[in-house]
């Protein structure tokens, strides 16, 4: 029986798409079996970071109203065989999704995968309860900077309060996952140290994601950071966050870009 | 600006923390009274209108979150030509519940 995760945040741009698509690719280059669903309902992109975004035939809302099987829906990646992606609708209105039918989708894929992960849409509306919904784990992805630590600190109430878990008395993991950090900044005092963003949201560190240029290239070519260059800084830090998701025991450190000597001679970074 | 403010710079990010940790402080605690204060609201009006006919405003309910225990106040003011009013004593007008 896999393991449904929810990738949220409350506010948007943070990197939850980003983080989705990495950490799932990570999970499925440790031989883990995983589906990552995009339930940003008419504004998806996790196919368009996944670079399958002309693949897509059917997407959730089609399984979810019983026009599709779910093996029509699923695209299965070409880098990784073992990461497959269940598309969202970008035609239909969000309201199309039921909770029913999303707890039947989640329930069959629950079976046939290790990991369902769930990229939520921004906000605290229909959509992004709908994503938590089931989850058994998840994952906040917060910016070191006030409104993304307000937002998150909502979203956490509402994983406390709002999924199935919550409702049983149940308790739900929560992890912190603090992305675009650029630790000169933060040893300057010009962006909240990854401390003080734990003492405010007290939930447990996943991973630090450095502020890197290789997010962007990825994105531009349509795949997971992880996929597209796995020695890149960001990339090590979402290894080390998807094997602490699978209870392995890994020290957190903010990794730096490895640069040549003429990098480390000439190389200036624009903050 | 003198030498001394010169060299001494300001940095922004403990103000962000401190910023924060106020805000969020004070949101915390309204968001979750404002949600169980609406529900005790409604269920408890529901339940006093099944016996008595009373105006939605004149139920007042208050909790008071203390370090040791917290105190619910409920304020119902019942008129004296409440409809369906079970009988009481003559002259009381008012019934006050504290748990």
């Amino acid at each position: 029986m896999g393991k449904v995760l929810v990738v949220t945040s409350g506010k948007g741009g943070v990197g939850k798409t980003t983080s989705t698509a990495a950490l799932g690719a990570a999970l499925a280059r440790g031989g883990e079996n995983v589906v990552v669903i995009d339930f940003d309902v008419g504004l998806r992109n996790l196919d368009l970071v996944m670079g399958a975004e002309r693949r897509v035939v059917f997407d959730l809302i089609n399984v979810v109203q019983g026009d599709a099987k779910l093996a029509q829906a699923l695209i299965r990646d070409k880098r990784i065989d073992t990461l497959s992606l269940l598309p969202a609708s970008q035609t239909r209105d969000k309201d199309a999704l039921t909770t029913e039918g999303v707890d039947k989708v989640i329930a069959e894929l629950k079976e046939k995968f290790d990991w369902v992960i769930c990229d939520s849409p921004a906000g605290i509306e229909r959509g992004a309860l709908l994503a938590m919904r089931n989850a058994d784990l998840a994952v906040v992805v917060t910016n070191p900077e006030v409104s993304s630590v307000r937002d998150s600190d909502r979203i956490i109430g509402m994983l406390d309060s709002k999924t199935l878990k919550a409702e049983k008395g149940e308790k739900l993991d929560k992890y912190l996952l603090v992305t675009r950090y650029d630790p000169g900044r933060a040893a300057r005092n010009e962006m909240l140290k990854v401390e003080d963003v734990l003492e405010i949201l007290s939930i447990p560190l996943l991973g630090i994601i450095p502020e890197s240029e290789e997010v962007l290239k990825a994105s531009n070519i349509g795949s997971p950071v992880t996929l597209n260059n796995p020695d890149s800084a960001p990339s090590r830090a979402y290894f080390d966050a998807a094997r602490r998701l699978k209870g392995e025991i890994v020290d957190v450190v903010v990794p730096l870009e490895r640069k040549g000597l003429i990098g480390r001679l000439f190389g200036r970074r624009v903050a | 600006m003198n030498l001394f403010e010169f060299f001494r710079k300001k940095t922004s990010a403990p103000v962000a923390r401190d910023r924060l940790q106020v805000l969020l402080a004070h949101e915390r605690s309204v968001i979750g009274k404002s949600d169980l204060l609406a529900t005790l609201q409604e269920e408890i009006l529901a339940v006093i209108a099944k016996h008595i006919t009373v105006d939605r405003d004149a139920v007042q309910i208050k909790l008071d979150r203390g370090a040791s225990f917290s105190t619910l106040e409920i304020d119902v003011e019942v008129p004296l030509n409440a409809g369906k009013l079970i009988p009481r004593p003559a002259g009381e007008t008012g019934v006050r519940a504290s748990a």
